[in-house]
This record gives C-alpha cells, structure tokens and sequence, in this order.
C-alpha cells in the first residue's frame, strides 16, 4: 500500500508552519500598528464602564438594593419576585461577595446594553432582508460555536488584558440570540395585520414602530433574557483576561483547590442569573398579557 | 368625474413566477387548470370590467377562491394586477408613486377586514385611531373622531379594553370603526361578518346600511352569502373562476339568472322576500279601480295579503308618488314566487288559474 494510503496526506509541516507565521506575523504587524488607535475608539465605552462600576461600588449597599428591587418592581409587578430579590442580594452581601457581585452587575449590565443597542437593529435589519439572513445566519452560528478561547486570542492580542476585551469577548458570546430572535420575532407577526397597516398607508418606519415591533417585543425579551444567561456564563472565562469580579475568586479557588470558596463565588453567579432570568421573563409574560 | 367612483377595465391577475410570458396563452383563453397544470401560474381574475358609481353598493360575490378577495384588493392596490386599469374618482391607481399611494390610502379608501386584522397590541381608541396617526392628524381632533366613531359603532366603554378580550362581533365593530374614522368616501369590506354567527351577522348588516343611509360611501362588499348580498347590495357581481358571470341589482338577478350557474344560488333564497312588486307585476289596466292597490317598491311578502283578499281580481300598483304604473295579482305574485319565471309557459300557469277561481 502507498504511504498516502496509511497515513493522511498533508501539506506538510513547513509549509503549514509558513501559512501560520503569515496570518500570525500580519495580524500582529496589524495590532502593533492600529493597537492604540482601535483601543481609543473603545474608550468611551471603558470611561462608562468605569463609572458604572465605581458607582455602584460608591453607593451605600442598602441604597443599590432599594434601587434594585424598585426597579424589580417596575419590571414585574410581583412582590414575590422583589421579596426574592432582596434575600438573594442581602444573602450575597452577608456571605462577603457584595464588591464582586457589583463589579459582576456592572459588566453584565454594560455589556447587556451594548448587545442589545447592536442586536436589535442587527435583527431588524435581517428580517427586512432575505439576502442578509443567509449572510449573518453562518456568521451567527459560528459565533456561538466557536470555542470561546479562540476569539479571545485576537482580542487580546489587540487590547491587552482588561476590562475593554473583557466587554467585546462577552458580546461576540452573547449577542447572537438577539439578533436571532428580533428577527425571527418580526417575521413572525402576522401577514394580515401588516397587510391592515398598509391598506391604511403607514409608511414602513410607521408599520415598524407601532406595528412590528410592539408585536416582536416579547420575543426580543426572551432574545434579551438568553443573551443575559450566556453572558453570566462568560464572567469565570472573562476573568482570565483580567476582567474582575465574581469570576477571579472562581479561577482562584480552581487553580489553588479552595473548594468553599469556588462554590460560594459559583452560587452567587448563579443566583444573579436566577434573578435576571426571572426578571427579564416575568417582563416578557407582562408584555405578553396585554393582549 | 365623481371623487367616489371606481372603474375597473381589463383587469387580469396571474399568479406565478412570470405572469407576464403567460399572458398571451390567457388572453386566447386558456383554462385555468389547463394554465395551473402545464404552465404553473394560477389565473385568479379574467377580463374585468366593473364600474361602481359613487355612492353606491356594490357586492361581489361568489365561493372561496373565486377571486373575490383578489379583486377588491386591486382597488387599493394591495396586489399588483398583472394587466388591466384601475381608476379611483378618475385617479389612475396603478402609476401612483409609493408616496401617493400612501397618501390615497389614508384618506380616499379605507377597508375592512374578513378576520379584522385589528392590532392585538392596542386599545380599541388606538386600533381605531390607527388610520389618523399614520397620517399625523393633529391629537385632539383624533381623540374627537376616535371617540365619535367607537361610540356610533357601539363600543362606548370598551375604549380602553384590547381586541382579545372582546367578541368577534364587538371585534369587527372595532374593524369597522377604523375604517370609518379615516372619512375615506370608498369602503372595501372583505367577507367583513364572514366569521361571524348568523345573529350576530344580521346586527352587523342592520348596523351598516344604518350608517350607509347616513354617509352615502361608496361601499365595495364582498360575500359569498347571496342573502347577504341582497341586503346590502344596491348591485351585485357574480364572480366564478375569476370571470364576472353576472353584474346586476338583486330582482334582475333572481328573475333573470344569466345562467344555471346563477340560478343555483338564487334556489335557496326566500323569493317572496327578496322580489318587489314593480319586478314582477303586469302593465297598468286601465278599468282597475280596485282600493286594494300595492306600492311598486313593496316585497311580493308584503303584497300577497293584501291582493288576496279578493283573489280572482288584480289590483292596481302605485309609485311613490301615487301614479298607478301596473298591475297585480295573486296569480301573478304566486307564479313569481313559486315558478321562477314570469310565465313558465309549460301550463302550469293556466292549472294555477283555474285553481284560484
């Protein structure tokens, strides 16, 4: 039997090595070059995230936890719900992961908004467009399926460790069902309601904004609740780029075996989500309801 | 020309993906199954002609998938015909650019919906003031209009409940409501009480030629209830497979029935409510002076006790305005109801007579 037969044909170590140096070598080149420029482009966004961060941490703790089960409340109407609230935070503090969980609630909250002022014209602009379905459908499942420390590389690379790549690695992770689910969620409104706005002559921004939509909403709050979830889930990997909060303890007590102290820093991600989850979806029902 | 007619010529519609290289094959006449099987288009409408004076009603009627929600849809331009002109108070339809057309739709020609197609996310007020807010009507004159209209309909008090929380009948009055509050001259309805309970419809149409005496639109209705047809209609066109068969007011229709077709549908209609005595009755009699006479526009229900009581004789028949214009008879109102033709020719109207004396 031939040697091709047995073992698969490469192209060979060297010169996969060479295509590696060029896209390595190019790539770096790039980042020494626009590194700086790129990153002040970005700034804004860090200035704001500094200042969330601080202001929540600045805040007297009692006043952050009124200010959040008010809102809570805004959000749902369930006393229930703000009841849980309060004992998930308080619990939180108590067990001294207070500092964390604010830097932890300002990062999600940050990137949260970023995902959802990208994600959501994203989505409008898809379901407008057959054409740019087929484009961002690839581009949306490759993001979600692409190991999460590859993109990382890049990013690092261009930004160095911190805050800023922290911010873009958890939106690349998270955005996808956003956009997903905007888009799916106006395809979805019915033909003869939009049919009703155009016998009537709304113009496509009228039939946008008061008729598509107010009707997507709950799905883009089921797409906003998802995008939450992943994200939360990205604040152990997020630390090891040097974003801080409730993920560093987690890494720490991994590499230093502190068992106590890995399942007290996961069970406060956990109930973060459990009450952003709660909260975004008990939204959604109320947006539902009324009709 | 008057801003509320509707002229239609020479309207086709092909579905498919090209209509256009199918055209010369319709035009020779080809069947639609024929067109459907080989060629892969749907033909939906054939060669329409169709002129409806302002003011008027005028009902489209024939069975699910006959083109009838097609058609009507062409006045507002919801779809494209594929040949054909559309002329709305002389308005050319078809070359109006997106802008106008919008413009058209707003405050020309308003519709109503089979299934309402309300807005599942908006009150009542703002399901009925949809219409003026796309059109940037100034707030407290909406709010004026808006509260008018719900109120006409009879959905005062229910400004602020959703469209899922109430009745289907309740449902359309809202549809109905925001197509009135746009002060559109011409209204499409679509099946518009279609799905809903034949009590319930009855209300419905009584509600609709209220307002229809009181606002004089142009009203383009379509059915495939021939009783309904009657009752609303001052004009109706029989569509079938995409063709009017017939266009004609309800007494032409079910004395005069164009073909089998036709007469199929007039079968199941009470004749003696539906038929007037001016339709059936004879010329004028000069030696008549009977004092039991009819008014010409009177149903051949109303007239039959009247003329029966003294059954061999005819009875003089007047006009509004008390001028005698016919004659009538028992005979003659039994022949109408019961034969379906004035003289069945057959004998049988001759074994009527010696059973009457």
């Amino acid at each position: 039997m031939p040697e091709w037969l047995k073992s698969f044909p490469t192209l060979g170590e060297e010169f996969l090595r060479s295509v590696r140096r060029v896209f390595d070598e190019g790539y770096r080149s790039f980042s020494r070059e626009y590194g700086e420029a790129v990153e002040a482009i970005f700034d804004p966004l860090l200035y704001l995230l500094v200042w969330f961060e601080r202001l929540l941490l600045a805040t007297p703790w009692w006043l952050v936890v009124a200010a959040v089960c008010a809102l809570c409340y805004a959000a749902t109407r369930s006393k229930k719900l703000v009841a849980w609230t309060l004992a998930t935070l308080l619990v939180v503090g108590l067990l001294g992961m207070w500092e964390d969980t604010m830097r932890t609630l300002a990062i999600i909250s940050i990137s949260t908004l970023i995902t959802v002022v990208l994600g959501v014209p994203l989505g409008i602009a898809m379901s407008r467009s057959d054409r740019l379905q087929a484009i961002f459908t690839p581009v949306l499942d490759v993001m979600q399926t692409m190991p999460i420390f590859v993109y990382l590389i890049p990013v690092v690379m261009l930004f160095g460790l911190g805050k800023i790549p922290g911010v873009i690695a958890v939106v690349i992770y998270a955005i996808p069902p956003v956009i997903r689910l905007t888009n799916l969620g106006i395809r979805l409104v019915a033909e003869e309601v939009l049919e009703a706005s155009d016998a009537f002559g709304a113009s496509g921004r009228d039939k946008l904004i008061q008729v598509q939509l107010p009707l997507a909403l709950p799905n883009i709050m089921a797409g906003i609740n998802q995008t939450i979830m992943m994200a939360l889930s990205m604040v152990v990997i997020a630390s090891m780029i040097g974003v801080r909060g409730l993920g560093q303890p987690v890494l720490e007590a991994v590499t230093n075996q502190y068992f106590a102290m890995g399942i007290l820093n996961g069970a406060a991600v956990v109930a973060l989500a459990i009450l952003f989850d709660r909260i975004t979806q008990a939204y959604g029902r109320r947006l539902r309801a009324i009709r | 020309m008057s801003s509320g007619s509707i002229q239609v010529q020479g309207l086709y519609k092909v579905f498919g993906r090209d209509p256009a290289a199918v055209m010369p094959l319709v035009r020779e006449g080809i069947g639609k199954e024929e067109l459907r099987d080989t060629h892969g288009h749907v033909l939906a409408l054939r060669n329409i002609d169709l002129s409806v004076p302002e003011g008027s009603v005028q009902v489209i009627m024939g069975l699910s998938g006959c083109g009838k929600s097609t058609l009507v849809r062409h006045f507002n331009r919801l779809v494209e015909p594929t040949e054909g002109s559309v002329s709305v108070g002389g308005v050319d339809v078809l070359t109006l650019p997106p802008g106008e057309l919008r413009h058209f739709r707003q405050s020309v020609i308003s519709m109503v919906f089979q299934r309402f197609a309300l807005f599942p996310h908006k009150t009542v007020r703002a399901n009925v003031g949809f219409g003026l807010d796309v059109q940037r009507t100034e707030e407290r004159e909406r709010d004026r209009r808006v509260a008018r209209w719900i109120e006409r309909v009879g959905l005062a008090g229910y400004e602020e409940s959703y469209p899922g929380e109430l009745s289907g009948g309740m449902q359309q009055r809202v549809g109905l409501a925001r197509a009135l509050a746009t002060d559109a001259k011409i209204l499409l309805m679509d099946e518009p009480f279609g799905a809903l309970d034949p009590l319930i419809r009855a209300d419905m149409q009584e509600l609709v030629l209220g307002l229809q005496a009181e606002l004089k639109k142009t009203v383009v209705f379509v059915t495939h209830d021939l009783e309904e047809a009657i009752a609303v209609g001052d004009r109706i066109a029989i569509l079938r497979d995409g063709e009017i068969v017939q266009n004609a007011d309800s007494q032409e229709l079910v004395l005069r029935p164009a073909d089998r077709y036709i007469e199929q549908f007039t079968l199941k209609i009470n004749r003696a409510r539906v038929l007037r005595v001016g339709s059936v009755m004879e010329p004028p009699n000069m030696e008549l002076d009977s004092p039991l006479h009819c008014g010409a526009d009177m149903s051949l229900e109303e007239a039959l006790p009247r003329v029966s009581a003294s059954p061999g004789e005819e009875a003089p028949v007047t006009d509004r305005d008390g001028n005698v214009v016919g004659a009538i008879s028992v005979l003659r109102i039994l022949v109408a109801v019961a034969g379906g033709r004035y003289s069945l020719g057959d004998g049988s109207e001759d074994r009527l007579k010696r059973i009457l004396r």
